[in-house]
C-alpha cells in the first residue's frame, strides 16, 4: 500500500451525529463487506440508519459535510476497516467525539483521516452550533492542535505524538518498519527457538 | 533486582524488536490468522507492491465468515460477493503460500475456535487477526488481539506491527457460580460493570478464583467479549488447565520441545506487587443467568428481573439511549425478561460454538422439544467441535429437540451468509454482540449464554435456567 496524504489542516462543514457508542455494524453493516477492494463502500455508510429521513446525513443543510461530530466511543465494535474506508468514501476526513473506540482510531489514522477527541462540553457547543448555523464549519489544525470556529471556538486537543507524526507524514507503515529489517531478523534468529 | 511485572510486560517485553522514533515499540507476532472477510485488500496491497509473505509457517488461513452453515455447502456458493471473497482467499493462500484450513480439511471453522483446537494458540505468544474477537486467545496467556486490514498487511509483510503498549487492567473474579449460571453470564456481568468504553486503552488480565477454576472453554468466552467492553486484550495467566487443554494438539510443541515450553508457562504470570494501571473485583456469587435487553452488550440484566425504565437512568444522555434502544428492541420499560418471547435461538459463534457449549445446551434440551413458534439452530464452531459432538451423540439430541444441526462458521453471529433475522425477529443468541441490525437488518438480539439459550427455544420465551428440569 502507498503512503497516505499527509494531514496538517483541514476546514470543512459538520454533520452533528448526537449519539454515543456509534458501533462499526452501524458505520459499515455487514452485507457491505463483501468487497474485496478498498474503495466503493461510501454509498452504504449508516445505510440502516438512512432508512430514516430525518437521519442527519439525509438532511440536505449537512450535505457535503466532511467533518463527522458524535458522541463518546465512537467507533466501538469490529475492527472492520471498512468503517474509515466508507466514511472517507463520503467524504469525511475528520471525526470529533469525546473518545474513540481504539481500533477503529488505529485503523482511522492509518488511512489518514484524524480523529480528534474534544470534551463533552465541547462537543455540545458544536454539537449546538451546528443544527442552529447553516454551513456551519470547522477548522481542525495538527499541527497546532486546535479545532476552531468563526464563533469564538477555540478548543485545543492532545493527540498521542506518534499518530500525529504518522498523520502529518502519510508514510507508507510498511515501508517504515522494513527501515529495521536488520533488527527482525536479528529477533527471528534470537527467539526461534521459542515457537 | 527487577521491578514487578505484569503478565502483559513480560509477554510485551519478549517481542520489543525495537523502539520506533515516533514512541511506538515494534513488536513480532508469532501467530497470524487469516480469514476471507479481512484480508483480500492486504494480499492486494502486497501484489501491487510486490512483497511477500515473510512467514507463511506463522500465517494460517480459515474461511468463517461468510460462509453458508446448509449442509449442501460443498456446491458454489449462491452468493456471488461470498463466493468471489473465499474464492480470493484460496488463490491468495495458493498464490502466497498460506496454509489453508479450508472445508474438505476437516479442520475449518471460526479462527478463534481452530487457533486453540489446533494448539495454534500457545502461552506467552502473540496473536493477531483481522477481527476483533482475537481476545479470545488471550485465555492461554497469549497478548492477542484484533486488527485493521491495513495492518493485516504490515504483518503479512513484516510478521511485525508497530504498537503502543496498552494499560493495564486486572479484574479479579471472586466466589463460585450457582448452578446454571455459566462464563457467559460472567463475561456479560463484566459488561454490565465495565460498560462498553470502559476497557478502552487497556489489555485486561482476568484472574482470581473464579478464573483459576474455570475450564479453557469457560475462560476463552470471558476473553472474547472482553473487547465488547473496549479491551482489545484480556489474559489469563496459564495454569494446568492450560497445559492440560494444549498437550497432545496438532501444533503444539512435542516431545522434549513440550517440556521445555511447560517449565517456561509455568512463569508465565504477573509478579507479587507488580503495578497495574487499574483494578475491579467483581464477585460473582450472587450471579443470576443474564439477558440482554438493549443494543449494547452492557445493557443486561438478571433473567428474573424487568425491562428497566429510561426515567431511571442515571443521565440524560443514557434516558436517550435506553429509549431508543428499547424502541428498536420493541420492549417496554417494567415488562419481565421472563415474559420475552423469542422467535429464534441461535447457538454459535466464537464466544460459545466449543464443546462445552454444545454439552451445555444438549443436556437443557435433552426430552425436551423446540417451542412451535420458534425456529432454532445450533451451529459448531469447527469441523472437529462438530465432530466431537456427533460423536457424543449431541447432534442427536438436538435433532430430536428439533433444532437444526449445522455446518461450521460465524453465521448468524453477524448474519454475512443466509443465516439472518427478519425485520422485528427476535433472537436469544449465544454470540457477542447485540447492536441494532448486528443479526439482521431490523433484528433483535438478546445476548445470553447456551444453556438460557436451549431453554428459551423450548419455552419460546426467557427462563431462568436454574429452574431447569433436566430430562
Amino acid at each position: 500500500m502507498a503512503g497516505r496524504e499527509p494531514f496538517r489542516q483541514h476546514r470543512g462543514r459538520v454533520a452533528p451525529l448526537k449519539r454515543n457508542h456509534v458501533d462499526t455494524d452501524q458505520i459499515i453493516p455487514k452485507q457491505f463487506l463483501k468487497r474485496i477492494e478498498r474503495s466503493g463502500f461510501g454509498p452504504f455508510l449508516f445505510h440502516d440508519w438512512k432508512k430514516d429521513p430525518a437521519f442527519v446525513l439525509n438532511q440536505p443543510r449537512y450535505a457535503g459535510a466532511s467533518i463527522l461530530v458524535a458522541g463518546v466511543n465512537f467507533g466501538c465494535g469490529s475492527s472492520r476497516e471498512h468503517a474509515p474506508w466508507a466514511l472517507l468514501d463520503a467524504g469525511f476526513r475528520v471525526v470529533i467525539a469525546p473518545s474513540f473506540a481504539d481500533i477503529f482510531r488505529n485503523n482511522a489514522i492509518g488511512n489518514g483521516m484524524l480523529p480528534v477527541a474534544l470534551p463533552e462540553a465541547a462537543v455540545e457547543i458544536i454539537f449546538e452550533r451546528a443544527a442552529r448555523e447553516d454551513g456551519y464549519a470547522l477548522d481542525v489544525d495538527l499541527e497546532r492542535g486546535e479545532v476552531r470556529d468563526s464563533f469564538g471556538l477555540c478548543e485545543p486537543f492532545t493527540i498521542d505524538s506518534s499518530s500525529r507524526q504518522r498523520l502529518l507524514e502519510g508514510k507508507d507503515e510498511i515501508d517504515l518498519i522494513l527501515l529495521h529489517e536488520s533488527d527482525i531478523t536479528a529477533y527471528e534468529r534470537r527467539a526461534e527457538p521459542a515457537l | 533486582m527487577r521491578a514487578p511485572r505484569t503478565l502483559l510486560d513480560k509477554v510485551w517485553d519478549a517481542h520489543v524488536v525495537r523502539e520506533l522514533e515516533d514512541g511506538r515499540t515494534l513488536i513480532y507476532i508469532d501467530r497470524h490468522l487469516v480469514h476471507e472477510v479481512t484480508s483480500p485488500q492486504a494480499f492486494e496491497g502486497l501484489r501491487l507492491s510486490g512483497r511477500k509473505v515473510r512467514r507463511p509457517d506463522l500465517t494460517i488461513a480459515t474461511v468463517d465468515h461468510n460462509v453458508p452453515t446448509s449442509p449442501n455447502r460443498h456446491l458454489p456458493i449462491a452468493d456471488p460477493l461470498a463466493r468471489q471473497q473465499v474464492e480470493t482467499l484460496r488463490d491468495n493462500a495458493v498464490a502466497f503460500g498460506v496454509p489453508l484450513y479450508d472445508f474438505d480439511s476437516g479442520k475449518q471453522g471460526i479462527v478463534h475456535v481452530i487457533g486453540p483446537e489446533l494448539g495454534l494458540t500457545l502461552p506467552g505468544t502473540t496473536i493477531v487477526c483481522g477481527d476483533s474477537h482475537t481476545s479470545t486467545h488471550g485465555a492461554f496467556g497469549a497478548l492477542a488481539f484484533g486488527i485493521g486490514t491495513s495492518e493485516v498487511e504490515h504483518v503479512l509483510a513484516t510478521q511485525c506491527l508497530a504498537q503502543s503498549k496498552p494499560k493495564a487492567m486486572r479484574v479479579t473474579f471472586t466466589g463460585t457460580l450457582s448452578n446454571g449460571v455459566t462464563a457467559k453470564d460472567v463475561a456479560l456481568a463484566l459488561m454490565g460493570r465495565l460498560g462498553v468504553s470502559g476497557g478502552s486503552g487497556h489489555a485486561l488480565e482476568l484472574a482470581g478464583p473464579l478464573i483459576d477454576s474455570l475450564s479453557m472453554e469457560q475462560r476463552m468466552t470471558i476473553c472474547n467479549m472482553s473487547i465488547e467492553a473496549g479491551a482489545r486484550s484480556a489474559m489469563i495467566a496459564p495454569d494446568q488447565t492450560t497445559i492440560s487443554f494444549l498437550e497432545g494438539r496438532l501444533h503444539a510443541p512435542k516431545g522434549a520441545d513440550w517440556t521445555a515450553a511447560v517449565a517456561k508457562w509455568k512463569e508465565l504470570k504477573s509478579d507479587p506487587g507488580a503495578r497495574f494501571d487499574a483494578e475491579v473485583t467483581i464477585d460473582v456469587a450472587e450471579l443470576a443467568p443474564l439477558v440482554t435487553w438493549g443494543t449494547r452488550p452492557d445493557m443486561v440484566g438478571p433473567v428474573t428481573g424487568r425491562v428497566p425504565d429510561p426515567k431511571d437512568a442515571a443521565s440524560e444522555g443514557d434516558a436517550r439511549a435506553m429509549e431508543r434502544a428499547l424502541t428498536y428492541m420493541g420492549l417496554t420499560p417494567g415488562m419481565a425478561i421472563e415474559d420475552v418471547p423469542v422467535d429464534r435461538v441461535f447457538i454459535g459463534s466464537c464466544t460459545n460454538a466449543r464443546i462445552e457449549d454444545l454439552r451445555s445446551a444438549a443436556s437443557v434440551a435433552k426430552g425436551h422439544h423446540v417451542n412451535t413458534r420458534v425456529r432454532a439452530m445450533v451451529v459448531p464452531g469447527s469441523q472437529k467441535v462438530k465432530l466431537d459432538a456427533e460423536r457424543e451423540g449431541l447432534d442427536k439430541i438436538f435433532a430430536a429437540a428439533g433444532f437444526e444441526w449445522r455446518e461450521p462458521g460465524c453465521s448468524m453471529c453477524l448474519g454475512m451468509n443466509d443465516d439472518v433475522l427478519g425485520e422485528g425477529e427476535r433472537c436469544a443468541s449465544t454470540s457477542n454482540r447485540n447492536f441494532e441490525g448486528r443479526q439482521g437488518s431490523g433484528g433483535r438480539t438478546h445476548l445470553v449464554s447456551p444453556a438460557m439459550a436451549a431453554a428459551a427455544a423450548i419455552e419460546g420465551r426467557f427462563t431462568d435456567v436454574r429452574q431447569w428440569e433436566y430430562r
